[in-house]
């Protein structure tokens, strides 16, 4: 499958990995719920870790608000691995809260290139999205 | 009645429906009738113990019921619950 974005939301994820380095940083992606990514909503990674986070349950109830009022979803969430490869980990499977999210993963272990990486997680399974960033999905 | 917003992963269990009603004088006796409409939806809101589940977050209008009286926590007709799925990972 593949997942399009605005161009400036993968700099925006990117932008927010760094600012939260050497803690994972994490947010929200909400969109139309069969369509493409067209909010990201930053959020505090409440565990202030460099191995795991949660996002702050306020700002995902705000961020779930503002998708209701543009008629959206949430309908993905991306982190950032601030040592390692942008694949899921074991916790992130594990943990993952639903089967028709996207997952993003920011990989920082080439520091000053990080990359953006997407997945689909069901049932246990992995499996790659192409991410298409364009300059207007709208 | 009062509104009880359910997230995406949820909504198999109610036909789709995004948000839906059930009366109760606390939420953990909204969730009990939520139970009854919807059994496994009700499975979903409530542990083993009785207690809330690890891995879903409930709030009441803007607060978050862990830190009032929990399950106990008081509603009215007018209350909005949002349940959330615990967003984490490693």
């Amino acid at each position: 499958m593949t997942t399009r974005l605005a161009a400036g939301m993968r700099e925006q994820m990117i932008k927010h990995a760094y600012a939260c380095h050497p803690e994972e940083s994490c947010g929200l992606l909400a969109g139309p719920s069969d369509g493409d990514v067209q909010l990201v909503f930053p959020t505090t990674n409440i565990l202030r870790s460099s191995t795991n986070y949660t996002i702050d349950p306020r700002e995902h109830l705000s961020a779930i608000r503002e998708a209701d009022a543009a008629e959206m979803e949430i309908i993905g969430v991306f982190h950032s691995h601030p040592h390692t490869v942008g694949y899921p980990s074991v916790t992130d499977v594990s943990l993952a809260p639903d089967p028709t999210w996207v997952y993003l993963v920011v990989g920082m272990e080439n520091y000053e290139s990080p990359s953006v990486r997407g997945f689909r997680i069901r049932d246990g399974e992995i499996t790659e999205e192409v991410l298409e960033f364009e300059e207007s999905i709208t | 009645m009062t509104t009880i917003n359910l997230p995406t992963i949820m909504r198999q269990h109610t036909g789709g429906a995004k948000k839906i009603t059930a009366s109760g004088r606390t939420v953990g006796e909204v969730f009990s009738a939520v139970g009854h409409d919807y059994p496994k939806l009700g499975e979903q809101l409530t542990s083993p113990e009785g207690g809330l589940p690890v891995f879903v977050n409930v709030f009441l209008d803007d607060e978050d019921i862990r830190y009032l009286d929990g399950l106990d926590t008081p509603v009215d007709e007018r209350s909005d619950i949002t349940i959330l799925p615990a967003v984490a990972g490693g």
